[in-house]
């Protein structure tokens, strides 16, 4: 019919899609929060379970991804380079990644993290969450911004945010140091191997906050451009 | 001269059969172009869409439709050039719009947007180059509606451009858009119906015999428009929002008001078809009757039979509610992306372009319109995102139109002329 394309002039948006996966990734990292209790817990049967959760997340968030990539032909005229989506989903999708990795890890070893800086490690990990969750939040606003033609009052909203991803960031570079610190006092009376393995497990959950940070200023020099 | 001394009224009646099934056609395809935006953001649901476009497909057809038919039936091929052969007029009316409707079926099974305007004119053209000879076609005529491939596009896309671009600065990009578009959409619906009115009043109602001044008339547009803005007020107010709506979507309050000026572009846009398409099925069928009625004199300029334009008003509502319903259904899904205020911008261009063009009594299609108008939106910023490589697909079925027109209308003509002039 010629209703179709007519219809088909508007061709499915990547803007959905790309939130989604986005929602996909932050709830992915949410689960990082029961599998390190669990961890603590030294329950590994439900650190196991909820680790199959986080790779089942992220795995939903790979064939988003995909869906993303094949849905952008080249023949779409989008109110943003298409490049910058492309590599703003691949930024986003290292995150899932990177949470899976860190699942993995623990996981695969039992790593026992020293109950000395546990409290400590736990407000460091949810303040990485807190990155992921804004960077998620950012995302979101990508609908607003196409209503208001990617001017003005959303865009100065949207990097308001992007300003506070950044101040988050500095903040688990901040918990990080002082953990390692911490790390570094107690390390001669643990296992050498746990211990190089708990330095990169620290370093890799800030690596979610990083990966937030990327995210934000990806979506900087989509808004920078258009 | 004696086949329509003796069959003047089987021709008619041919005639008459042919142009129904014509604005059959036109009902049953291009009213889901001019009303799938309206049910693919959701502001209507399918049957309120096929409710308000017979109402107002009929209102545009029978209101405003006067002024393009003439165009078709005399500014595409010269009528003197004909007279002395008029069975050949008769007859090559017929098979224009037989060709048309073939045309639109074979267009439609393959899902090409034809335009309905373009395959008569080509048919008209392509029956008077082999009845009378290429002289008979006022070329300039043509001329100027294949520019009007480009022009009216263009035209709505601005149209639909600076309308989508006012919408951000006024209401999107505000500190609370919400109360903006309470205050301003009842001025774009003043806007959409001061357009119809004023060209009503203007073009389409002479020819049901009233006759106004040029001040009564803006008068008369302007109480019109106050009515339907005030009620726009009154709609708008009474309509419940919620603000925890706005948690997933910030604009979605304020999308739900554009939904209320949704439906009055719906309706806009049915009028605005009516009135232009409506003269593709009945134009060749005025001929017919006309130079049947006189008893094979070709006249320059006759009265169209009181009858035809109910007609063809009747043609393309029954075409709608039959067959445009399973298009409409077709359409209500799968669109992505197209919010309210984007849909009214597109639908505004393209009412506002089409109902102009009809009081000039320029052909244009409400499908290139429309095209145009969704352009002038993506511009904007507004769409996210356009499929560039249906575009193509749709010029290119805009320049086909024309000779497949043609083609078809040579060869039914022919058939025609072997069967009864024998």
């Amino acid at each position: 019919m010629p209703a179709n394309s007519i219809l088909g002039l508007f061709a499915k948006s990547p803007i959905r899609p790309l939130q989604q996966h986005m929602d996909k990734v932050h709830e992915c990292c949410q689960n990082l929060l029961p599998f390190f209790d669990a961890v603590l817990a030294n329950d590994w049967e439900k650190a196991s379970q909820v680790r199959n959760i986080i790779s089942g997340l992220e795995k939903e968030a790979d064939s988003l991804k995909r869906e993303i990539r094949l849905t952008l032909p080249s023949g779409l005229f989008m109110p943003v380079e298409r490049t910058d989506l492309l590599e703003l989903v691949k930024e986003q999708d290292r995150i899932a990644n990177k949470a899976k990795d860190i699942a993995g890890r623990v996981l695969g070893r039992q790593l026992q993290i020293p109950a000395l800086f546990a409290k400590e490690f736990g407000a460091y990990l949810s303040r990485c969450l807190d990155a992921t969750a804004l960077a998620a939040k950012a995302i979101n606003e990508l609908d607003e911004l196409l209503e208001t033609g990617f001017r003005g009052r959303e865009v100065e909203l949207v990097n308001r945010m992007i300003n506070e991803l950044d101040e988050i960031e500095h903040d688990t570079d901040e918990l990080q140091i002082r953990l390692r610190r911490q790390l570094l006092a107690i390390e001669k009376d643990l296992n050498p191997v746990d211990v190089m393995f708990l330095y990169s497990i620290l370093e890799w959950v800030g690596d979610l906050a990083d990966r937030a940070e990327g995210v934000g200023s990806r979506l900087e020099l989509l808004l920078a451009r258009s | 001269m004696e086949i329509i001394a003796n069959y003047g009224t089987t021709l008619v009646l041919l005639a008459a059969v042919v142009g129904f099934l014509m604005a059959w056609g036109i009902g049953a395809n291009d009213v889901a172009n001019a009303m799938g935006t309206s049910v693919g953001t959701r502001s209507l649901t399918i049957k309120q869409a096929i409710i308000i476009a017979m109402i107002f497909e009929f209102a545009g057809a029978y209101l405003a439709g006067g002024e393009v038919t003439s165009t078709i039936r005399k500014g595409i091929i010269d009528s003197n050039a004909f007279v002395g052969h008029s069975d050949l007029l008769v007859l090559g009316m017929i098979a224009s719009l037989l060709a048309a409707g073939v045309w639109l079926i074979v267009a439609s099974h393959y899902g090409w947007p034809v335009s309905t305007t373009h395959s008569i004119i080509g048919a008209i053209i392509g029956f008077a180059t082999v009845a009378v000879g290429s002289e008979a076609v006022q070329w300039g005529k043509t001329l100027g509606i294949v520019g009007s491939w480009v022009i009216t596009p263009a035209i709505s896309g601005f149209i639909a451009y600076f309308i989508f671009v006012s919408v951000q600065k006024l209401i999107f990009d505000t500190e609370n858009p919400l109360k903006n578009a309470k205050r301003f959409v009842p001025l774009y619906m003043f806007l959409t119906a001061f357009v119809i009115s004023l060209v009503t009043l203007k073009k389409g109602l002479s020819h049901i015999g009233l006759k106004l001044s040029g001040t009564e008339h803006w008068l008369y547009s302007v109480a019109a428009s106050l009515v339907v803005m005030a009620l726009g007020y009154l709609f708008i107010g009474r309509k419940n929002y919620n603000p925890s709506d706005d948690k997933d979507m910030g604009f979605a309050n304020v999308e739900k008001v554009f939904a209320i000026l949704m439906v009055l572009t719906a309706c806009a846009m049915a009028f605005a078809h009516g009135s232009n398409d409506v003269a593709n099925a009945i134009g060749p069928l005025s001929a017919v009757v006309s130079v049947v009625e006189a008893g094979g004199a070709v006249a320059a300029q006759s009265k169209i039979a009181w009858w035809i334009l109910p007609l063809g008003a009747f043609g393309i509502v029954f075409g709608l509610a039959i067959m445009g319903k399973k298009v409409m259904a077709t359409v209500g899904t799968g669109i992505t992306h197209l919010t309210p205020s984007r849909g009214f911008a597109a639908q505004f261009a393209t009412a506002t372009t089409v109902v102009l063009a009809s009081g000039t009594g320029l052909p244009i299609s409400t499908t290139q319109t429309l095209v145009g108008a969704i352009m002038g939106v993506g511009l904007a910023r507004g769409i996210a995102a356009l499929n560039m490589s249906v575009i193509r697909n749709i010029v290119v079925s805009w320049v086909v139109t024309l000779p497949a027109g043609a083609f078809l209308s040579i060869i039914i003509f022919w058939i025609l002329e072997a069967l009864i002039l024998g």
